[in-house]
């Protein structure tokens, strides 16, 4: 693989015969570019079987086989290398088997760069009444048709090898992470079990790389003993999960930081359901090198655009002659062509309205993840959070004290 | 802007509209279609996805309806939509209403019309019309007119006190357009009224030809107003009665059937919010106008095969006409073939049927985006093929492959 040339994103070039020469074991390679000397984070290269993708990074999530309003290729050119597709949703609609008639989710809808499948655990759970939890796996009664349905880890990599994913998530037994006492530790114990049938079942281990989830609450003597089990498997990757629910940010952080300390250095570590760029940068810090969250697409959708300051809400009678551009500084094709008043204008009328927004939100995104990996290049990433943090908030009494704390927990003073 | 009419064949015209934009080089072939918008966005896309589109119309469409409560905002912005929404190098027609949305009846009063924004009704007088004109900035458009004539039963003196009314706005209209700085470069097309009338329709015609008008709107013959035999020899007559070197545009019309049928009668432009209307019921247009088929194409339809008569009641909407298929029946569930064979639109390029039936059955916002791309490159490859067939002297076999679709109806 040739190294990556400082500040280039386009690196998408790199094929899976040059992976091969690295790691025989598993369809994908890491390798560390650069490390902050200072706190945890690193900028690397994940070569996946569709094209190598640039870390820390954020994944959009394109739930039933679209992102919301968005062509594949506006998402191409908007530099994205990995998106997200839904296990469950797409395995009620429109159903695996077609899925992989269509030559699996990728030609399906038609991205040819990388896709990652959660294992539709989470959806079962939060989205679905009267869901019930066994050894076997996830019992639940479908919306669409009311039938009881099981969802077991070898049907949940079934779906996914059907999906023909890069990377596909474990079965876990998720408990929110606002519960306490035994139920958290059953829960933490059967993810194990489960990832190892989820191996087991695993038909493609040599072009679908299988994640493993961390469970263990806030409990760092639970999390720390996930840890120590899940990190004796061989899996290409671990992602650190049950933390992106309602829990106080104060404990969330540490649970992260800790997840970090004890996760292998040469695999990438996924923190699922974080997209807030406060929480995205802190995590950087932290050591995490993949995200996904559903905020900033949906959030647009409400006419909320993101902003280095915070959020416009377009649809404020406050923007109505507001002749900007969103952000002047951005140069996604929202902002190089539109202002806030024709979008907020375009609300009124069109759902393309959406779509504009959408756009930019990515392009925040993808661009912050960008900026966050540059600095890592060059050794400036603590300057940067400082930087970051001066923009978001109007000043250092408004700096959330979680945020303070972690990132003095990696030696980076914000205050 | 110049109408260079290169032919005239049984009845249909056949040239360029030129000299359009204010620096007068964009140019229009006639007859042929505007792009529909809804607040200078073609439904569904950003300028990104609506470029993929080739060979799009040089004039798009907008109307008061969706503008007017924007008025002040306009006013303040001072450039003009084209500037404000983002729009380079287009040339801008104003309509008054929304060809793809019902008006309400009852709101038509001797000085004022009433238009419908986001927020309700909004009414308007001549000079409140042409104060929003001003801040828009087309490069043409409609005079402000009641249309008010297509319901059953309308009166005599209705539609009588319809042509009075649209002649006296036209003339308010012209008076205010000659003071109006900011409409120096734009020219004001009269509106035709008259219902379903034929005397009405060519006093209509007559005393709008006599004002200094750049082109002429006809209004009041859309779909549900008249039987298409009626509406083709009104226009035929209302025709005669226009000077042949300025552009005559029809509005409410889009089918296919209805539009062939007004060219031949003497109409020069379109709206296009008839691929829209197909988009919105989840329909992909698919009606076939080639008429050189290769062999294999032409065997199919001989055996039945080709995207024929689909039952109107296969859960399609009522409206849905002989012209399209309907994306969200099952049957396209695991069908992996393009919309439409041979179609060159970046949905039939890069998507297959499973997947438009997928976007439309979970209601994903990307099923709107494709079958709109669709929908506008089919209707846009329609047009093309008309002025072919005109030029080559095929129309009947034109009119043949296109209206053959309805003799299973």
């Amino acid at each position: 693989m040739a190294a990556p040339i400082p500040g280039s994103t386009h690196e998408c070039e790199g094929s899976m015969a040059s992976v091969k020469a690295v790691s025989s074991a598993a369809p994908l390679a890491l390798r560390i570019v650069a490390e902050c000397p200072v706190s945890k984070a690193r900028a690397c290269t994940l070569t996946l079987p569709h094209c190598a993708v640039s870390t820390p990074v954020f994944m959009p999530v394109g739930t039933q086989g679209t992102l919301k309003g968005i062509t594949v290729d506006q998402l191409e050119d908007l530099d994205c290398q990995i998106c997200l597709g839904n296990t469950y949703h797409l395995g009620m609609r429109p159903g695996p088997e077609l899925i992989e008639k269509a030559d699996g989710l990728h030609g399906f809808m038609k991205w040819n760069r990388n896709l990652l499948t959660d294992s539709g655990g989470f959806q079962m759970v939060s989205l679905v009444e009267l869901s019930e939890v066994t050894e076997e796996g996830v019992t639940f009664h479908s919306p669409y048709d009311g039938k009881e349905i099981l969802l077991t880890p070898e049907q949940s990599i079934a779906i996914q090898n059907s999906l023909g994913s890069d990377i596909m998530m474990q079965l876990d037994d998720v408990v929110s992470s606002t519960v306490k006492g035994p139920r958290v530790e059953e829960a933490m114990h059967r993810s194990v079990r489960w990832l190892d049938r989820c191996i087991a079942a695993n038909k493609n281990p040599d072009r679908q790389n299988l994640f493993a989830i961390i469970q263990g609450g806030l409990d760092a003597k639970l999390r720390k003993a996930c840890l120590d089990e899940m990190t004796k498997r061989d899996v290409p990757g671990f992602a650190i999960g049950g933390l992106s629910g309602g829990e106080e940010k104060d404990d969330f952080w540490k649970m992260v930081t800790l997840s970090t300390e004890h996760l292998p250095r040469e695999k990438p570590r996924y923190l699922m359901g974080v997209g807030y760029a406060l929480d995205l940068v802190v995590c950087v810090a932290l050591g995490c090198d993949m995200f996904d969250c559903v905020f900033p697409t949906r959030t647009a959708r409400f006419g909320s655009a993101l902003v280095p300051w915070g959020s416009l809400q377009l649809k404020q009678k406050q923007y109505a002659k507001d002749f900007q551009p969103i952000d002047p500084d951005c140069q996604c094709p929202t902002c190089r062509r539109h202002s806030r008043a024709y979008l907020h204008a375009l609300f009124k009328s069109d759902t393309a309205a959406m779509h504009h927004i959408t756009i930019h939100n990515i392009s925040y995104q993808l661009t912050l993840m960008q900026s966050v990996r540059q600095s890592i290049i060059e050794q400036r990433f603590p300057e940067f959070v400082k930087a970051f943090m001066k923009r978001m908030f109007p000043s250092r009494e408004q700096y959330p004290s979680w945020a303070v704390e972690a990132l003095q927990s990696v030696n980076i003073c914000v205050c | 802007m110049r109408l260079e009419l290169s032919r005239a064949v049984q009845g249909c015209r056949l040239g360029l509209l030129t000299g359009l934009g204010n620096t007068g080089q964009h140019s229009l072939e006639v007859p042929g279609c505007l792009l529909y918008t809804r607040c200078a966005t073609v439904p569904h896309l950003t300028q990104d996805t609506l470029h993929t589109l080739r060979d799009l119309p040089s004039v798009t469409q907008v109307s008061v309806d969706s503008l007017a409560e924007h008025h002040e905002v306009l006013e303040e912005f001072k450039e003009g939509l084209r500037k404000f929404a983002g729009l380079h190098d287009t040339v801008l027609f104003c309509s008054l209403h929304d060809s793809a949305n019902s008006i309400p009846a009852g709101h038509v009063t001797n000085k004022t019309v009433s238009v419908w924004g986001s927020g309700g009704r909004i009414e308007l007088t001549a000079a409140r019309f042409m104060a929003i004109q001003a801040a828009i900035q087309p490069d043409f458009y409609q005079s402000m007119a009641d249309g008010e004539t297509w319901q059953a039963g309308t009166s005599r003196k209705r539609v009588r006190k319809a042509v009075d009314r649209t002649l006296a706005h036209l003339d308010e209209c012209l008076v205010l357009h000659q003071k109006t700085q900011e409409l120096k470069q734009s020219e004001i097309f009269g509106v035709v009224e008259g219902g379903d009338i034929l005397e009405e329709r060519l006093r209509s015609a007559r005393e709008t030809a006599k004002r200094p008008v750049g082109g002429f709107v006809l209004d009041g013959f859309h779909s549900a107003a008249m039987d298409q035999d009626v509406r083709v020899q009104l226009i035929k007559a209302t025709s005669a009665e226009l000077p042949q070197e300025k552009p005559r545009l029809v509005l409410g019309v889009g089918r296919p059937d209805e539009v062939i049928s007004c060219v031949e009668a003497g109409v020069d432009l379109f709206e296009s919010f008839f691929p829209f209307q197909v988009t919105e019921r989840g329909c992909a247009l698919s009606f076939n106008y080639n008429i050189d088929p290769d062999p294999e194409t032409a065997v199919l339809e001989f055996n039945g095969e080709m995207p024929a008569v689909k039952k109107l009641n296969s859960n399609g909407d009522e409206n849905m006409t002989p012209y399209e298929m309907n994306l969200k029946d099952k049957r396209y569930h695991d069908d992996f073939r393009p919309l439409v064979e041979g179609c060159s639109c970046y949905c039939c390029e890069k998507h297959m049927r499973a997947y438009v039936h997928h976007l439309l059955v979970t209601n994903e916002l990307l099923g709107g985006v494709l079958l709109m791309l669709h929908n506008m490159a089919h209707y846009l490859g329609f047009f093309k093929a008309l002025r072919e067939a005109i030029t080559s002297d095929r129309l009947q076999d034109f009119k043949n492959r296109v209206l053959h679709c309805r003799e299973g109806d």
